[in-house]
Parts: C-alpha cells; structure tokens; sequence
C-alpha cells in the first residue's frame, strides 16, 4: 500500500487546489500516468504517478482547496495488496483547517496544536489574504470541546464547519462524509450539480424555503467545482478547473445596500485571490510613482519589417512587444540599478534581465518570464513568448515560468490605450506600460511632422528607484527603441 | 369592489381554490348553477367509487369466498339499493362541501354566472336559481366551470338519458342492464365496464386506438386487459365506432376494424370517449379569451389572456382530474394573493378504480424513451409479495422507468389490489426530486403491497431482492 502524497510544485508551496482527478478508485496506474491536476494561485500542473499498481482510495476529492504539500491524497495498492479500510474522503483538507480553530482555541490537544495547528499558524501569518475568516460557529466553539476525549479526527469531524474549503460544502450524506453549514437541495439537484459540476453553496434555492431544486441547477452556469467528493463521477461532465466555492451572496454588498440577487456573484478563484491580495499590498505599500515618454517607433516597426523578412523562411514572425522586451532588457543592463529588488537587507541588483510580460487569460493575468531576455536572440526570445503566452491561457505554466522575474511589461496598446500606469508586480523595482503605437503631429526643428510615436510609462519602486535613475532607464530604452540598430551594439 | 376573488363553479377545482384564497384573506365568494362540490363529488368520483366498492364486495362474496374458505349460500344485490348508498355518499360530501363555505365565510352565489369587461378583472354577472340577477365586482376571478362527457353526433354518439348512458346516467339507472357497450376505454369507460361486469353484466368495451388505457404505459394496458378479461369482460380494440342506432328495446354500435365490420348489440350503452370543457355561455368570446381546442389556454399561474382571469381545472386542458383541478385551485388562490410560488409543474398521478386498480404518475417507458432519455427500467411482480399472497390479490405489478444519467424517477405505474393508495408514495418522491439512491434507503413496512414500490426501483438497478 503506497500513499500518493500531495507533490509541491515549487519550493515555496504549501499548499494548493486538488483541480481535478484523472483516475478513479479501481483504476489500473503505471508510472508516468497522468493521475490528477493541482491548481495553485496561477497554474495547473498535472501529477504523474510514480508507482504502478491499483488505486485503492482518492482520499481528498476533486476541487479541494488548501490540500498541503506531502498530504496523502490517494491510496495505491500494489500487486496483491490488500484494500485499505475507505478513508473518509473529505477529511484530509478540513481536518488541517480545524484543527487550525482548535489550536487557536485550546493548547490541550497535543497534536493540533504541535503539527497541523502550528504549521497552519505560520502559514496564516505568511499569507494572511489567502483564507476567509472562520465563520463565527467556530469562534464560539468552546474550548472543553478540543480537549474532550474524542480522537482527533472524531474533533475535525465535530469542528469541521469549513472555513474556506469546498470540499464538504455539498452537506451530502452519502459517503459519511461530515456535513458543513448545511444546505438545503433535492437529491436530484446534488446528482445533477455534481455531474454539471457546480458548487451548491454558490447557488440560491427556488423550492420551499430556499431548498435548491431542480430548476436551480438547470439555470445555473457550471463554475465552481461539485463540492461533494465522488469516487468517479462521469468523465464527460467534469469540471475543467476547480475555483474554491463562494458563498451565495457577498454579505459585505448587502449592509451597503446592493440586495442578493441583484449580482451574479463569480467565486474567487485561486488566480483572484492572488491578484487582489499582492496588488492592494504593492500599491498600498510600496512608494511608486510613474515616469511618461513619448517613443516615435517608426525605425522600429521598419526594422521588424526586415527582421520578418530574413525570418520567414525560419516560420518566425517577431512582435513589436518582442522587440520592446529585447529593448527593455537591454536597458536594464544600460541601467542596472533599474534591475533592482527592496528587501530588508539591501537592494539586490539582478544579473540578468528576467522581464515579465502581463499576458491576459481567462478569469486574470499571468506574467510568464523570458530569462536573460539581454541574452536571446529576437528569434528565439519570439518563439519563447509564443510559447510561455499560448501555455498561459490554458493555464499549464509551471511555476519556475511566471515566478521570479525582475521588471515586467504590460502592453495594452493593442486596445487603443495611450498611456496608463500599472502597478509594481513585487518585488520587482519598475514596471513598463505600453501604450499604442499611433501617427501623430510632431515637431521636428520648427515644422510639423507626422510620425508614429509610442507613450509608455515606467512605474519605479521609489525605495530602489529614484526618479533619476528612472528616468535614465526611459532614455535609454527609448535610444533602443528609436533606433534600433543600436540594440546590436 | 365587492370582492376580492370570484370562483366560478364550486368543484374540486372551485372550492378548493376559494378556501385557499379565504385562508390568504381574500374576500371570497363562489358562483355554483347546480350542486356544491361539482360533479366530482356528485356526479363523479365519488359516487362511482361507492358503486365500485359494492360491486367489488359482491364480486369477492359469489365469486371468491370460496377462494378465502368462506362459504355463502346465496349472493345476491339490490340495484336500486346499490344505487341508493352512492346517491348518500355524495349529499354526505356536498353538504360537507356547504358546511366548508360557510365555515370560510365563503359567500355562496347560487347561479349561472356570465362574464363581462370590468377592472381589474372581469365583471361576474350572475342570473340567481332563486331569480333575478347580481353584478359583482371583484379583484380576480377563476374560472373552474369544469367539463362535460364529450359526444360525437357525427356518429350518433350522442347520449340521450334512456339508452345512451354518459356517466350520469350510468350512475343512476333505474334497472340494472344485463348487456353493455361501453365506448371509450379510458378511467372512466372502464371504471364503469368493471362495476357492470362484477354485477353479472356482458360488458364489450369499445377503443378506437390499439389498446385500452391509451393514457398509460403499454404494458399496463396488456396487462389490464388480460386481467379484465379474465373477469369476463370483452374488449374490441382499434375498432371505430361507425354508427349507432336504436333498434327495438337496446342499442346497436357498428364498428369497423381492421377492414373487418361488425355490429354490437346490447341493451344500454355508455359513450366515454373524453371530456369537454364548459366554455359556452360564460363570455369568454366578448372578452377574447384565448382558447385552443376548447380549452382555455394558461400559464404557469393559471392566468388568461386577460387580466385578473384565471382558469383551473377541467376548463384549462388535459388531463381531467380532480387533484389536478385542486392544485391548480390552490396555487391560483395564492399567485391572486400575492404569494411567489414557482410555476406549477409537480407530476399528476392518475388513478384508475377497476378491479384490478391501476395507477401512474410521470412519464410511460415509452414517453422517456421519446423524450431522449437513456432509461432503467424495474419491475416487481405482486405474486412474489408476501402481503398481496396473504391478502389473495396476485393479480399485477410495479413498473418503475429512471434516467439512468441521473438516477430520477421519471415514471412509476402500478397495476393491481389497492395500488391508488400507493401511488403518492412515488409523486412525493418525484416532488422531492429523489433518485434511486432515495428510493433504496427508504424503508418500506413489512408486510405491505408497498414492498413491491421499493423492489421495483430496485429492480431497475439489477438489485431486486425477492424474486
């Protein structure tokens, strides 16, 4: 009997979203198989089986969220093992959720309050957007209780009011599973969301007193995963992805005013989270301020004309954006203090250019990173993007490619945008936003001409970028940009 | 305003609605030309029901007493005895109906009512039985005037109260025929071919489509018919009736099946061929009143085409039944009274009362499999049911039709001893949207008839236990 173990998908993860399940209790794996995708706050990534043999038992269901690194999550059984007693298959993520509440409530428990409690604690501190509060029945959950004499599971099963796990928000039955706030629906719309793959708690009930019917499944948009584990719900009707659940209704909306049912309220997703949390800390945090300058592209876009040219035969076809990610490197190696990270212990001056580039997906952003963009050729730093931005919207990245980059880019020319300014993608220094590129009056000597001309904006982290420095960074990406040749010295 | 809701016709539908609405607060009043209670309680339902059970008593006496180890000497039956407790069954319940009006503060507006443009619902003008007439105004009206057995004078089916029965006569016919015809084989066709028959009649039902209980799922009308047959009744099926003629002191009907003539003779015929609603008269064409084959079109409400009009029951189509009058009744009554309720849609369970009984809710096998569903199908046998073993009615099954994508019920259908008592049992768990997993974890008391329910849904998934 072998557990498979939650992977971690980068050094720093804790935790992440059990997307979905490839396989089913019974099914036959071999090394190298496909077994499940984990969600963490802005890829899916699959998870290959390591051994061969039977499964015997998914231990934490498809969409579960917070499910921390090296938790069991299923059970093989090799040849002539035998089957292990079923485990009680939405535990595994409340269970650490609980016991978070139990620890903070009481040190008696002994292996709350050492293992999961602590660990949690830390995390929590770590990374304190990241969880909704508990709910106040598990404030108020007094303390006698964690230090009765039931087994710790017997506690999870008693506490486990989810806080911000769907995993047992179905309030289903079936599978003995313990029953969070419960919610009122006919057997036929449980089945019916399960296989549509929506998340009850999300929806609002049509039948007798709010009970979720039929016809509320069947109005309803697939999103949020089924909240109810199931050993193998019919392939077809999976959920592609697995947002965490929300509630019906946005209480902060209603004391201001807005009444429930006046919204289509859209779950926070992993992405979602992540995004709102990191940019209020950047913009709130972070001292910046924004440097504008207007770039006649003209030689530019002649350049790429004739780059095109010489690549065709090679099937590449360079952007503007590529060019501009080649110049922006290549200014920060012009510029090194603009390739710069605050941190408490110094500034980190960056060796080489990382850029981020915001790529626009379903549902967010992604900022995947061309490495040593000073080092690539238009060619290869082309085909390179290409890639990283198609894998994005499918969201397959693997976290090594959009974490870690030191300056970004966002484009939004291609929207008719003349100039914004965007906000620092931490701990990165400056961040670049492009404007389009149109024809417009300029004055050359004393006579009007018409050139194409460009605005774009460096948002600099004034910590580690002063305005001189920022400004001596924009002269030389627009030296590069207006001509272009030079990028070749 | 006089009141706040006016219920034209005092049947199930009616009174139903108008207690509701007197419930909500609604000053109620109910517009009724004939008895309290409508034909259901009068002319319908009921009284066949108590024809039915003596028939039943006498069929089980001089036929199967012996069956049990009883011995009779003599059977025997009064006709117009028989006859008599039916009539007192229903004044029982049509002045319980009285007593409920008044109970409600109901007012009761002994007339014919006529409709007439008003705001912001029809004027009801009412032509009192005592005389003279009233004009009252109220906030709504429903419109429960109920059906009528539906004749076809193309052919001589007409009823003409000696010879050619409708039910109404059929309920209360002053000597006892000992040769029938009955046209029609739906509910209550052959509600009253199974009464006539347990009396000692030779009953022939007539159908023009291919089997009888055309409404039901096929393999419960084979299984009626092979079970009726069995008591001696005669069926032709797929036979048009051509004509009919009187002819010396009985009637006879031609029939044409299957390029093959005959002619069918008896002393009394029934004509059952379906209901037709009572739309004539009322105003319905000065209004505008959308009708669609003569019968008032609605929404979801129960709401008209025009304003504050609603329609229930036997009025507003298919299928003709008194719990489908009520619960529209009820839900009209509310929508009037400002309550938010969904659109109707729970299934209507149909009973049928011969011997043996059948009963249905939902989809036929057939149906769900035209509506595209991929389907699982159970079926549980009352010969192999401890309870109706005992109880000596073998006779009979469960058939029970699932979505096999989602484990609904979608169709129950019942055929054997008592089954209209059973057949709520699977409504409520269609109302309540069970699966089969529902239906499995129910516990089902033993012994009952009922077991068989829980072992055709079992059946349906491969898992049946007794047989």
């Amino acid at each position: 009997m072998t557990d498979i173990l939650m992977p971690a998908l980068s050094p720093t993860m804790e935790e992440g979203v059990l997307a979905k399940w490839h396989v089913k209790a019974g099914d036959t794996v071999s090394a190298g198989d496909v077994i499940a995708e984990i969600e963490t706050d802005k890829a899916t990534m699959e998870v290959e089986a390591v051994d061969e043999g039977v499964v015997d038992a998914i231990l934490v269901p498809e969409g579960t969220e917070g499910v921390k690194v090296n938790s069991p999550i299923a059970r093989l059984k090799g040849e002539g093992g035998t089957a292990a007693p079923t485990a009680p298959p939405a535990e595994q993520p409340k269970a650490a959720q609980s016991k978070d509440v139990i620890a903070g409530a009481s040190s008696d428990d002994p292996r709350a309050a050492r293992d999961q409690g602590q660990e949690e604690a830390r995390e929590r501190q770590a990374d304190p957007g990241a969880k909704s509060p508990p709910r106040a029945d598990e404030g108020a959950k007094p303390p006698s209780s964690a230090s009765s004499p039931l087994s710790p599971d017997e506690e999870d099963r008693g506490g486990a009011f989810g806080s911000s796990s769907s995993g047992g928000d179905g309030g289903e039955a079936d599978g003995g599973s313990p029953i969070a706030a419960r919610i009122f629906a006919s057997p036929l719309a449980r089945r019916l969301a399960q296989q549509k793959g929506l998340d009850l708690s999300a929806l609002k009930g049509s039948g007798p007193h709010g009970r979720i019917i039929v016809s509320d499944i069947e109005v309803a948009k697939p999103g949020a995963p089924a909240a109810q584990p199931q050993a193998a719900p019919p392939p077809a009707s999976k959920p592609q992805a697995a947002p965490p659940a929300a509630p019906a209704e946005a209480k902060s909306l209603e004391s201001l005013g807005i009444p429930p049912g006046s919204y289509d309220l859209i779950p926070l997703d992993g992405m979602r989270r992540t995004i709102a949390r990191r940019l209020t800390e950047s913009f709130r945090d972070v001292p910046h301020f924004p440097l504008n300058m207007d770039l006649e592209i003209d030689r530019l876009l002649d350049a790429r004309k004739r780059i095109n040219g010489a690549l065709e035969s090679r099937g590449v076809r360079v952007s503007v954006n590529d060019l501009l990610i080649k110049a922006s490197a290549l200014a920060l190696k012009a510029v090194p203090e603009a390739n710069a990270s605050f941190t408490p212990e110094g500034i980190a001056l960056h060796h080489h250019a990382d850029v981020a580039v915001a790529v626009a997906i379903d549902g967010g952003l992604i900022t995947p990173i061309i490495r040593e963009a000073e080092n690539r050729s238009l060619a290869d730093l082309s085909t390179a993007m290409k890639d990283l931005a198609e894998r994005a919207r499918t969201r397959k990245l693997r976290p090594e490619e959009f974490q870690g980059g030191t300056f970004s880019l966002s484009n939004l020319g291609m929207f008719g945008i003349r100039s914004f300014s965007s906000i620092l993608n931490q701990p990165q220094g400056c961040i670049l936003s492009v404007g389009a590129g149109e024809k417009r009056p300029v004055v050359r000597g004393d006579a009007l001409a018409v050139a194409t001309v460009m605005s774009v904006t460096l948002t600099c982290d004034h910590r580690v970028v002063d305005g001189a420095i920022g400004a001596r960074w924009v002269q030389a990406f627009k030296g590069f940009v207006e001509d272009p040749v030079t990028m070749l010295a | 305003m006089d009141f706040d809701l006016i219920v034209i016709g005092s049947g199930p539908g009616g009174y139903t609605a108008a207690i509701r609405g007197a419930q909500l607060g609604l000053k109620t009043a109910i517009v009724e030309r004939a008895e309290l209670g409508g034909i259901c309680l009068n002319w319908g339902c009921i009284p066949t029901k108590a024809l039915l059970k003596s028939g039943e008593v006498f069929e089980t006496m001089s036929t199967h007493a012996v069956d049990y180890g009883l011995s009779v000497d003599k059977t025997g039956f009064d006709f117009p005895k028989v006859i008599e407790r039916s009539r007192k069954v229903a004044k029982q319940l049509n002045s319980g109906v009285g007593f409920l009006m008044k109970k409600n503060r109901i007012e009761v507006l002994a007339g014919t009512a006529r409709l007439e443009t008003g705001d912001p619902a029809p004027k009801v003008v009412v032509a009192l039985t005592a005389g003279g007439s009233r004009t009252v105004q109220a906030g709504a009206v429903i419109l429960a005037t109920g059906g009528r057995a539906k004749t076809l004078p193309a052919i001589g089916l007409v009823a003409d109260g000696d010879r050619v029965w409708t039910y109404r006569e059929a309920m209360t016919p002053p000597a006892f025929p000992k040769t029938l015809l009955v046209v029609g084989s739906g509910a209550i066709g052959l509600e009253f071919a199974s009464f006539y028959r347990s009396l000692g009649s030779e009953v022939t039902v007539i159908e023009a489509l291919g089997r009888i209980l055309p409404v039901e799922d096929e393999e419960i009308s084979a299984a009626a018919q092979k079970a009726l047959e069995k008591r001696g009744l005669k069926f032709r099926t797929g036979a048009k009736v051509t004509g009919l003629s009187k002819d010396g002191d009985g009637v006879s009907i031609a029939l044409e099946a299957k390029d093959k003539a005959e002619t069918l003779q008896a002393e009394r015929a029934i004509i059952a061929v379906g209901v037709q609603a009572n739309i004539e008269a009322i105003g319905l064409e000065d209004l505008g009143v959308k009708v669609d084959r003569g019968f008032v079109v609605t929404d979801g409400h129960c709401l008209t085409n025009v304003k504050g009009l609603y329609a229930i029951g036997d009025i507003a189509s298919a299928p003709w039944l008194a719990h489908k009058a009520s619960h529209e009744g009820v839900h009209a009554a509310e929508h009037i009274a400002g309550k938010d309720a969904p659109p109707l849609k729970a299934p209507i369970p149909g009973c049928t009362y011969t011997n043996p009984q059948i009963a249905s809710v939902g989809l036929t096998e057939a149906q769900a499999k035209k509506d595209g569903r991929k389907i699982k199908v159970g079926r549980f046998p009352f010969r192999a049911n401890g309870k109706a073993i005992a109880s000596g009615e073998t006779e009979g099954f469960v058939k029970t039709v699932f979505d096999a994508e989602t484990g609904e019920l979608v169709g129950a259908h019942m055929i054997g001893g008592e089954v209209t008592e059973m057949i709520q049992g699977f409504a409520l768990a269609m109302t309540l949207e069970a699966t089969e997993a529902e239906l499995f974890a129910t516990v089902f008391p033993h012994p009952t008839m009922s077991e068989a329910m829980h072992e055709a849904s079992l059946d349906a998934y491969a898992m049946v236990l007794n047989t």
